[in-house]
């Protein structure tokens, strides 16, 4: 387990991280792992070289508002979790609309377990064949 | 009658090492706006994670930058002896740090050269990669490669640099600060140059803070914070105290980029006076379990590693933030007001490493 | 001023800075990974190297006896060659050439 972490839920994440910002924190970066039937988001602040941690678990599915209104920064990030992830991200100051880093053609959510194979080699083999 | 027009800056341009488009809403040459559009090296290497081994990562993540890749290793080995609880031998801590900082000379030279060539400056690009040259063959010698070293491994380093060899690394970068001594005062002294820095892509602290800025370009607005002070690897024994400037412009943050130059060879004689003798490798036995995040210091900021691992030889998850990509929302704050012959030299004051960037 | 024409004359004194490549080519320095060569003769068809190697560059076979390396895939770490058992790989100082699908080596 990460040391310093606080355990929340989607709906209070936009009042606890409302609440970080006049302690001083800086906000480093975001994490999101698939862990079957969840995603499991996390979110890094960092004070002094002392981290501190956000956990909220969001179901496949679910919508998580973004925090780029608060923190600027964020939004980069959270873009490019809506394209590798698939995660519905709402409120983005910047919103890239699923190609922040991904081309047409790419696999869609890569990196979520289930990910659709995207436009390759063989896939356009068979479109010639007619299969 | 102001016309507002849309240039795209990139992604192929002669000025930037990496491909990097910058949408820029412009006023006649007035830049309003700037909105960054990446994806063009996107590699899923952390996709590619899940298919090797823990060992092999170690390699794999070396090549995610082709400018700061021994620091990449020497994150991950940290972060993954930190979950296995293995010790590093006193010799291996002391020779990362001297492979990491002829990294970060190396990483600056070649920066200093990109920034002189991005105003027209090739003689000085020519001169600063001259010098680096000399580093490269330091690394070549020592590690048996230019850019990519390949010595940081999980427990330890794989090769040893016996006293001889030491010897002949001060040596070389003795050479190397009576270069640099003759050549810095092109880039800090000359008048045109400092025309087109000074007062140039200004940023306050506040801002730097807000928007979660790191490295030289925080350290540039006062902001004293560098990761090496930590005390990771062997910089706690070393004494070490981080560079900064005030102006938050690009010359102040060239300024703190050629004095980390200095600091750098200065902790390598460092290193390689104190450096114990011993072993160099600590044998890694069964497969780590848990999550860890772990930091450390490369030529660009900050970069952050989060490990996730469950007991199996393939890691679950290892995500990696790399500096540049906190220093993209500060650049965009940076870019409006300026001139579109300014944007060029602002983007590289920030030392854009797009590769890093989007793995 | 007067350090520019001082500059200029000892420049026109001096050598060129420049080796004349590809008629003088720089020695490699001892250790430096060029490319990968292995004495076929004491190898073992263990697969260990090919197993251990990050970009998959290597296949081995024990049944038809086989060692092929692919020298595009490599990225010259030199995994293979702390792994290997009977230390029959070694990296050899100086680079490849280009065409280098000549240097393949696939041994009975």
């Amino acid at each position: 387990m990460l040391p310093n972490t606080k355990e929340i839920v989607v709906e209070n994440l936009l009042a606890e991280v409302g609440a970080i910002v006049p302690q001083g924190y800086r906000f480093v970066t975001m994490t999101c792992v698939d862990v079957g039937e969840q995603f499991d988001i996390i979110y890094h602040f960092d004070k002094n070289y002392n981290l501190y941690n956000l956990r909220l678990k969001l179901a496949k599915g679910g919508s998580l508002p973004s925090i780029s209104p608060i923190f600027f920064a964020a939004l980069l990030v959270e873009n490019e979790i809506k394209d590798l992830f698939g995660v519905n991200v709402t409120g983005l100051a910047i919103d890239y609309e699923g190609r922040f880093l991904l081309s047409e053609g790419a696999p869609v959510a890569p990196q979520s377990k289930p990910c659709t194979p995207g436009v390759g080699m063989q896939v356009q083999q068979k479109k010639l064949e007619g299969n | 009658m102001s016309r507002k027009s849309i240039v795209p800056f990139g992604p192929q341009h002669p000025v930037f090492p990496e491909p990097l488009q910058l949408r820029l809403v412009m006023e006649d040459e007035k830049v309003i706006e700037a909105l960054p559009a990446i994806g063009y090296v996107h590699r899923g290497l952390e996709k590619l994670v899940e298919k090797k081994d823990f060992l092999q990562i170690a390699f794999l993540v070396e090549r995610i930058c082709g400018i700061c890749s021994f620091i990449h290793a020497q994150t991950y080995c940290q972060g993954i002896e930190d979950l296995m609880k293995i010790d590093v031998p006193p010799r291996a801590k002391y020779l990362r740090v001297i492979w990491g900082e002829v990294h970060r000379i190396h990483s600056h030279l070649l920066w200093l050269g990109l920034l002189a060539d991005s105003f027209g400056f090739e003689n000085y690009f020519m001169q600063a990669w001259r010098t680096r040259e000399a580093i490269l063959d330091i690394m070549e010698r020592t590690a048996g490669g230019r850019v990519m070293l390949g010595t940081c491994c999980v427990g330890g380093v794989r090769k040893d640099i016996n006293e001889q060899m030491l010897g002949e690394v001060l040596r070389t970068l003795d050479k190397v600060q009576k270069d640099l001594d003759n050549i810095i005062v092109g880039v800090t002294k000359d008048y045109s140059v400092r025309q087109r820095t000074v007062g140039v892509g200004k940023v306050t602290a506040e801002q730097a803070q807000t928007l979660g800025a790191v490295g030289p370009v925080a350290k540039a607005t006062g902001i004293a914070r560098d990761h090496r002070t930590t005390g990771y690897a062997a910089y706690g024994e070393l004494g070490f105290e981080p560079i900064t400037e005030t102006a938050g412009d690009c010359y102040a943050r060239t300024i703190v980029r050629v004095r980390e130059l200095s600091q750098s060879i200065d902790l390598v004689r460092k290193a390689i006076k104190n450096i114990p003798s011993g072993p160099i490798f600590t044998a890694v036995k069964g497969n780590p379990e848990g999550e860890t995040i772990s930091r450390a210091e490369q030529p660009r900021g900050e970069v952050f590693y989060y490990i996730k691992a469950n007991g199996t030889k393939n890691l679950e998850r290892l995500r990696v933030r790399t500096p540049t990509f906190a220093n993209i929302p500060i650049l965009l704050m940076m870019l409006p007001g300026c001139d579109l012959s300014d944007v060029p030299v602002i983007t590289l004051s920030i030392d854009p490493c797009i590769s890093c960037t989007e793995r | 001023m007067l350090g520019m024409f001082n500059k200029i004359f000892r420049n026109l004194g001096s050598r060129p800075a420049t080796r004349r490549y590809p008629f003088q080519k720089r020695d490699s320095f001892a250790g430096s990974r060029g490319r990968l060569e292995i004495d076929i003769a004491s190898c073992i068809f263990c697969g260990m190297c090919a197993k251990r190697c990050p970009a998959n560059a290597l296949s081995v076979s024990r049944d038809p006896k086989s060692w092929t390396l692919d020298p595009y895939c490599c990225i010259l770490c030199a995994y293979c060659v702390e792994v290997c058992p009977k230390k029959c790989l070694h990296m050899n100082p100086r680079h490849g050439v280009s065409d280098a699908r000549a240097q393949e080596t696939a041994a009975e």
